[in-house]
């Protein structure tokens, strides 16, 4: 029977598993610290092991559960950067959990949930699937913005994101619904198959709400609202995640939607997504300049990011959707980075998130201020930097469609952007030393901080095999049997 | 499609009598009864006290979270109606599937006791 | 002939308790309307012939999610004026969305509708609705439904992680420390002093000694 043939499934049935078992040690093991200490480890171990099974699971396109799980080496690629960005993130959990009201189990739990959503989401191969995936995956997205529940700006900023996101579901499901009714079928390849022959106004609309519900997920502009107070607003290690993890898997959705399933229909969505391609990097750009805290500044740069990504779907060929999946893995490596820094920089044991408390810097701690200068000139897409590569190829991606424009427009962007970048680097080497900056770094965050400058800094010799890897698994984006 | 809209015959014309009667007992009133309001007779009567402040006022957010839980609660039962109807048809796959389901849930209910949710302290 | 006169009053009823939900002055009303919109699109379902999910709204929407809003907005401190403010200022903005809206929606609904796209109810009065649901969620369905008994966890999760706070100094009956208590840990000789304390101690000792 082809129900149980769960093969295909098997990272996310053991991650399933794994977030109850955690349930249950949460509940059991008494002080608090120790569980959420315990709760962290295995949560990382098991994301590990989720890998494991995904690599192991092999690249063939392969269904389970009557069609409705999909996969294939597009979305082991796009699981196992997922996993690895939220790896990342719980390895420099381990000083902020111990940070009051965060030092909880939940915190890691909601976490693993959120990842299992987002697993589910870039494997669902139907929309009712896809909208489950997405609710689980914002869920405890909203819990844990608001975990540090004596704040009043945490609370705030999980209430902004919950309301938010709770309208862009809302946006979302009735797009489905739409392009449920219009075309007959919840599935992928059945919506394929239906606008292959007709592209009905209705299908249309649906798919414009559609798009976009997940722009809000991906937070372009102008979706982008809640972005800069909820990243200012939620613990920074809740930041950090918000900042990498949800948006791949939003990423991969559109990816799968414009590219996959409303392939036939890309005149009517390639305009829209370059409006808020085009619109994401000026806001991004523009609105990062007058930035005093770090956190707000990480925001705009994230929405401006996702508007260069944007730039390779809207380029609708093959080249573009394998420029987004370079520029995506760069930016996850690039952002986890730059957050390990962030996170390290404490005023006894006080996180510090204004760019002002970055001066002098350089003198203070040598090293990671050149990790961090590498980074930035990465995001700000100055070669030799992996950040360079990115940018080239989403945008020679676009110029290769023949949308000569929009490729401008988005390197004139990054120019602006590059203002913000070095202005942190100047802030960091020229700038007299204001604040005395903890030297007592955790090896964990050394380790994900230089790792990624490093990465970075000789992207160009890592570039072909990840370029190998992404070829192969560009024409398995969607899979339509038969 | 009219003989299964015929089953809810029975409901309209209950609603329509209730309808009925409870607004002919009200119009009834206002037409037959003796209408002399004054000012004290429509003040608020609260056991002979004028009310001390705003009826509106903070509450423990526990009374949320119990609400909260039943809601979730309740969630659950919901899935089970279906499945109750259908169990003939479904068979083994569909009592374990709803198994797998009750176990997640149950999870979560072990989760709430040990951390205490139920607790009114 | 008698079903569309019905699916007019409930849409009427609907859009009308609805625009009341946002129009009622006091938010005590606001959710009286809201449970009556509830109640009729339960109604505009049954006429759909989805039995299941009319009974469903009313159980679940009806029957929890209404009375927790309704409990929300009387035990908040909220100031009614207060939660008024820029209502005027955002109208323009929202009437600008809204009739967007209903220009897309009337686009879709004059061009489509009559095609064959748009799929029909199954209504063949052979199996009910619920049973039909039953048939494909626990088995076709299977990964939504499971999903959505983790989405139901994190929603437990969720709330406790966010509500849930133990006082202090609470003095609470744990009932297997009682039960597990020993002898020797609640029961405390002492011997008193007192006067007369030597002599009892020495009858007892004597006493205990002839027992053995």
């Amino acid at each position: 029977m082809d129900l149980l043939n769960l093969q295909p499934a098997i990272a996310e049935i053991f991650l399933a598993l794994a977030s109850l078992g955690l349930v249950l040690l949460s509940a059991f093991i008494m002080p608090q610290e120790y569980a959420s200490k315990l709760v962290r480890r295995l949560t990382i171990f098991s994301f590990l092991i989720a890998i494991f099974l995904i690599i192991y699971n092999g690249y063939k396109p392969a269904y389970a559960f009557n069609g409705q799980f999909f996969t294939s080496s597009f979305m082991v690629y796009m699981k196992v950067i997922i996993l690895l960005g939220a790896i990342g993130i719980l390895m420099m959990a381990k000083r902020e959990f111990k940070q009051d009201q965060i030092d909880r189990p939940e915190l890691p739990l909601l976490m693993l949930l959120s990842v299992l959503g987002m697993m589910l989401m870039v494997s669902a191969n139907d929309i009712i699937l896809l909208y489950m995936g997405l609710e689980l995956q914002s869920l405890p997205l909203y819990v844990i913005a608001a975990i540090r529940r004596e704040s009043l700006r945490s609370s705030e900023a999980g209430l902004k994101y919950f309301l938010l996101g709770a309208l862009s579901s809302g946006l979302l499901l009735y797009g489905a619904s739409l392009l449920y009714g219009f075309t007959g079928h919840t599935s992928y390849d059945g919506i394929k198959i239906a606008l292959e022959s007709n592209v009905s106004a209705g299908a249309v609309i649906g798919m414009v709400f559609l798009i976009s519900g997940i722009a809000f997920k991906i937070s372009a502009a102008p979706f982008h609202m809640w972005t800069p107070d909820v990243y200012e607003g939620s613990p920074t290690i809740v930041t950090a995640f918000f900042a990498v993890v949800p948006k791949l898997a939003a990423m991969t959705l559109f990816l799968r939607f414009t590219y996959g399933v409303l392939a036939d229909a890309s005149d009517s969505w390639q305009q829209i997504v370059m409006i808020i391609a085009v619109l994401s990097m000026l806001v991004g750009a523009g609105g990062a300049i007058m930035q005093t805290d770090i956190k707000r500044l990480m925001a705009y740069s994230s929405i401006a990011h996702m508007g260069y990504a944007l730039v390779g779907i809207a380029a609708a060929s093959d080249m573009g959707i394998g420029a987004v999946m370079l520029y995506m893995a760069i930016y996850v490596i690039s952002s986890i980075g730059v957050f390990a820094i962030i996170l390290s920089i404490k005023q006894e044991g006080r996180p510090l998130t204004r760019i002002e408390d970055l001066s002098g810097f350089s003198r203070s701690h040598p090293v990671y201020a050149l990790a961090m200068m590498v980074l930035m000139f990465s995001m700000a897409g100055i070669p030799p930097m992996g950040g360079f590569f990115g940018k080239w190829y989403v945008f020679s991606a676009a110029v290769a469609s023949g949308h000569v424009i929009l490729a401008i427009i988005g390197v004139l962007a990054s120019v602006i952007g590059a203002f913000y970048y070095i202005r942190i680097i100047k802030v960091m080497y020229v700038d007299e030393q204001v604040i005395e900056i903890d030297h007592n770094v955790p090896r964990s965050n050394m380790m994900i901080a230089f790792g990624s400058a490093l990465i970075m800094a000789f992207f160009l010799f890592g570039l072909s095999i990840l370029r190998e890897q992404i070829t192969a698994a560009i024409p398995f984006v969607v899979f339509v049997a038969g | 499609m009219s003989s299964y809209l015929m089953e809810y015959l029975p409901i309209v014309v209950f609603l329509a009598i209730a309808i009925g009667l409870s607004a002919a007992f009200v119009i009834g009133s206002v037409i037959v009864g003796a209408q002399r309001p004054d000012p004290e007779k429509l003040s608020a009567y609260e056991c002979g006290f004028e009310a001390f402040d705003d009826s509106r006022s903070r509450f423990d957010i526990r009374f949320y979270l119990v609400a909260i839980l039943f809601i979730i609660f309740d969630l659950e039962v919901a899935f089970l109606f279906p499945w109750a109807v259908s169990l003939g048809g479904i068979g083994a796959f569909g009592f374990w599937s709803m198994f797998v389901f009750l176990v997640v849930l149950t999870v979560g209910f072990i989760y709430e006791w040990k951390k205490g949710a139920l607790d009114w302290d | 002939m008698i079903a569309p006169l019905f699916f007019y009053l409930f849409a009427l009823m609907t859009v009308v308790s609805g625009l009341m939900v946002i129009l009622a002055r006091n938010p005590v009303h606001s959710v009286l309307f809201l449970i009556l919109s509830f109640f009729n699109s339960a109604g505009l379902f049954v006429l759909l012939g989805a039995e299941f999910l009319a009974m469903l709204l009313v159980v679940v929407y009806v029957g929890a999610v209404a009375v927790l809003f309704l409990f929300v907005v009387m035990m908040l401190d909220i100031n009614i004026d207060e939660m008024r403010q820029g209502f005027r200022q955002h109208l323009p903005l929202g009437l600008v969305v809204g009739l967007i809206l209903i220009v897309e929606l009337l686009m879709v609904f004059t061009q489509d509708l009559s095609t064959d796209n748009v799929l029909a109810t199954n209504m063949s009065g052979e199996i009910s609705n619920t049973a039909m649901i039953g048939q494909v969620l626990y088995t076709e369905y299977l990964l939504n439904f499971q999903v959505a008994g983790l989405i139901l966890l994190v929603a437990m999760i969720g709330a406790i992680t966010l509500t849930m706070r133990h006082r202090e100094g609470v003095k609470r009956q744990n009932i297997s420390e009682q039960n597990s208590r020993t002898r020797d840990e609640t029961v405390q000789i002492v011997s008193v002093d007192s006067h007369v304390a030597p002599k009892v101690l020495d009858d007892s000792r004597a006493a205990n000694k002839r027992l053995q």
